[in-house]
């Protein structure tokens, strides 16, 4: 067999690889399209006869039409792009704070023992307060304006990332530091350039789990009192018996929500370039 | 009047090195431990396995201080890490998110140099290890012979009068490794730093060194005996082995070396039983 041949041999298995990769990618995604019609078919064909179950339940065709009407002709509190800007608004500004500062606490006290040993036990009582509580604290104390909404969402972001930022900088290997320490490092070039880097892995991973929470921050926050985002949407939907309502809004808060994953994946590809693929797997 | 003499490279004298276990017990490594240097010599330290060669090289790297005895590099006693020294460790040490150019001009760029110059410099070092054409990747698209390299090159481009070897080629292949002995062998000559090189391997201590060292086996280790290897220079690793003033030194050295080796290996042994029969 001459190179020649080997060579088209081997892009031949390679081609009825790639073949048989996308006949699986079909099979999932027509798969997938079945559950869904199975699903949301069976929703709206079980409700669809019975008035009272319709109120009660919601229906799909009737949290299209709800999501329509929205778009087309605003919703009662005003346009639906207002309220989903205002809740992106207070999730967004929250999350990066509370991110911000979880970053930087933790790695303050995973490098300083001192630090570590003064506030390590605050931190744990605070940690232990069921801290969507602090929520009506705050909106009685700032306002029904998205300063409340903010401050909750700070507080519930800031633990999760401040644990693994933490965690993520006590596990950063010796020989790293050790070895930039005898390659000149001074004690900030190695908390910068060995052990955040190092500690990232922890971090982006409670960005994932942390972008959730700021949502439920900042609808939350809305619930307990605002005058526009898409929480007063829900609360409002709630209140008149709108079941339809809370579902379209719950489908709008799964789109920023995958959307902000997607976001997150992407920097999380970027920042971790370094590492050696993932192992195969089922990926979700 | 004598003339001064200029004080050795690594000078350490009745060093003791305790550490304390988990179990909160001391644990003594290393007891009234004199090693000494001299500048330009390329010292191998060998001996058995646990009995505190890469501890010695932590005591005089700064990174570890003696618990008793005193540690000077240069004539300076050492307090924190030591500079102008350079330290290939027994793992793989080089940062995986560096790229291999980042990582190399890491020391460099920590030290203040200009960006462009450190790249640049870092570039020809690159070369120099044979690396060329693999600036742009990270360590976990290197083979383990590479990354060593990368690990090399990143303490030859700080120019160090001292540098500390762990066993840096155990984890090569036989030819590999052959290779590398020469390569290092060939920059070593341009600059002559002081190097101690631990390693297990007892040929490639004779085939580098100018002087080997034989640890007892630990606890408490110390220096059982040292040995010259006047060998002459420059030498190919690969050939110097069928010498036979080489084989006679080997066999020397061995002696030495063999009853350490299976005292550790009683030892090790021993601790097995113990714990089968508790
Ligand atoms: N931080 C530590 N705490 C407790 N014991 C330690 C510590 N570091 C080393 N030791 C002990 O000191 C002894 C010497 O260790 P060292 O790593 O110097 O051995 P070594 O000669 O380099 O062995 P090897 O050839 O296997 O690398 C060992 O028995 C080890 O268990
Ligand atoms: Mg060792």
């Amino acid at each position: 067999m001459t190179a020649q041949e080997a060579q088209v041999e081997v892009t031949a298995v390679e081609s009825a690889h790639r073949r048989a990769a996308r006949r699986h990618r079909v099979l999932v995604h027509l798969t997938q399209l079945a559950v869904l019609v199975v699903v949301l078919g069976g929703w709206q064909l079980t409700v669809q006869d019975n008035p009272r179950s319709v109120i009660l339940y919601g229906v799909p065709s009737g949290i299209l039409g709800r999501l329509t009407t929205w778009v087309t002709e605003g919703t009662a509190i005003g346009s639906l792009g207002d309220q989903i800007a205002t809740t992106l608004e207070e999730a967004l500004i929250g999350f990066a704070i509370g991110t911000a500062l979880g970053i930087v606490c933790g790695v303050a006290l995973g490098r300083v023992r001192f630090l570590s040993e003064v506030f390590g036990p605050f931190i744990k009582v605070l940690n232990a307060i069921p801290r969507i509580v602090l929520g009506a604290v705050f909106v009685l104390a700032f306002g029904l304006g998205i300063e409340s909404k903010i401050l909750l969402v700070i507080v519930l972001v800031f633990f999760g990332v401040f644990f693994n930022a933490f965690q993520g900088t006590r596990e950063v290997d010796r020989n790293f530091i050790a070895n930039a320490g005898i390659l000149g490092a001074s004690r900030w070039q190695v908390t910068s350039q060995v052990v955040l880097p190092s500690a990232f892995t922890w971090i982006i991973a409670s960005l994932h789990v942390s972008f959730g929470f700021a949502l439920i921050g900042a609808i939350v926050g809305e619930f307990l009192g605002a005058t526009s985002g898409l929480g007063v949407l829900i609360k409002q939907a709630e209140g008149t018996f709108d079941a339809n309502g809370v579902w379209a809004a719950m489908v709008i808060m799964a789109v920023v929500a995958l959307a902000a994953e997607w976001l997150i994946t992407r920097l999380e590809n970027r920042l971790l370039r370094w590492r050696p693929a993932q192992l195969a797997g089922p990926d979700l | 009047m004598r003339a001064e003499k200029s004080p050795p490279a690594i000078e350490l004298r009745r060093v003791t090195k305790r550490f304390t276990t988990d179990s909160g017990a001391p644990y003594t490594a290393l007891r009234d431990l004199d090693l000494t240097v001299d500048e330009g010599e390329f010292c191998a330290v060998v001996g058995p396995t646990g009995c505190g060669k890469s501890t010695t090289l932590t005591l005089v790297s700064g990174l570890e201080r003696p618990s008793a005895g005193s540690v000077a590099v240069h004539g300076r006693p050492v307090d924190g890490i030591t500079p102008g020294v350079g330290f290939m460790f027994q793992t793989d040490a080089i940062l995986p998110w560096k790229s291999v150019v980042d990582n190399v001009s890491a020391g460099p760029r920590f030290r203040g140099v200009p960006k462009k110059e450190a790249l640049e410099s870092a570039r020809d070092w690159i070369r120099r290890v044979g690396l060329a054409g693999f600036e742009d990747r990270f360590p976990h698209q290197l083979s383990g012979g590479m990354r060593k390299r990368v690990a090399l090159a990143q303490n030859l481009i700080n120019e160090p009068r001292v540098i500390l070897m762990d066993e840096p080629f155990s984890a090569l292949d036989v030819q590999t490794r052959a290779k590398m002995s020469d390569e290092l062998l060939a920059l070593w000559d341009l600059t002559r730093p002081a190097v101690v090189f631990v390693t297990h391997d007892l040929e490639e201590a004779i085939a580098l060194a100018d002087t080997v060292v034989v640890l007892t086996a630990g606890p408490a280790a110390t220096i059982k005996a040292r040995f010259r290897v006047d060998l002459p220079r420059p030498r190919v690793v690969q050939e110097i082995r069928f010498d036979p003033r080489f084989l006679d030194i080997y066999h020397q050295i061995w002696d030495a070396l063999r009853t350490e080796v299976d005292i550790a290996y009683s030892q090790s042994t021993r601790l097995d039983d113990d714990r089968r029969a508790s």
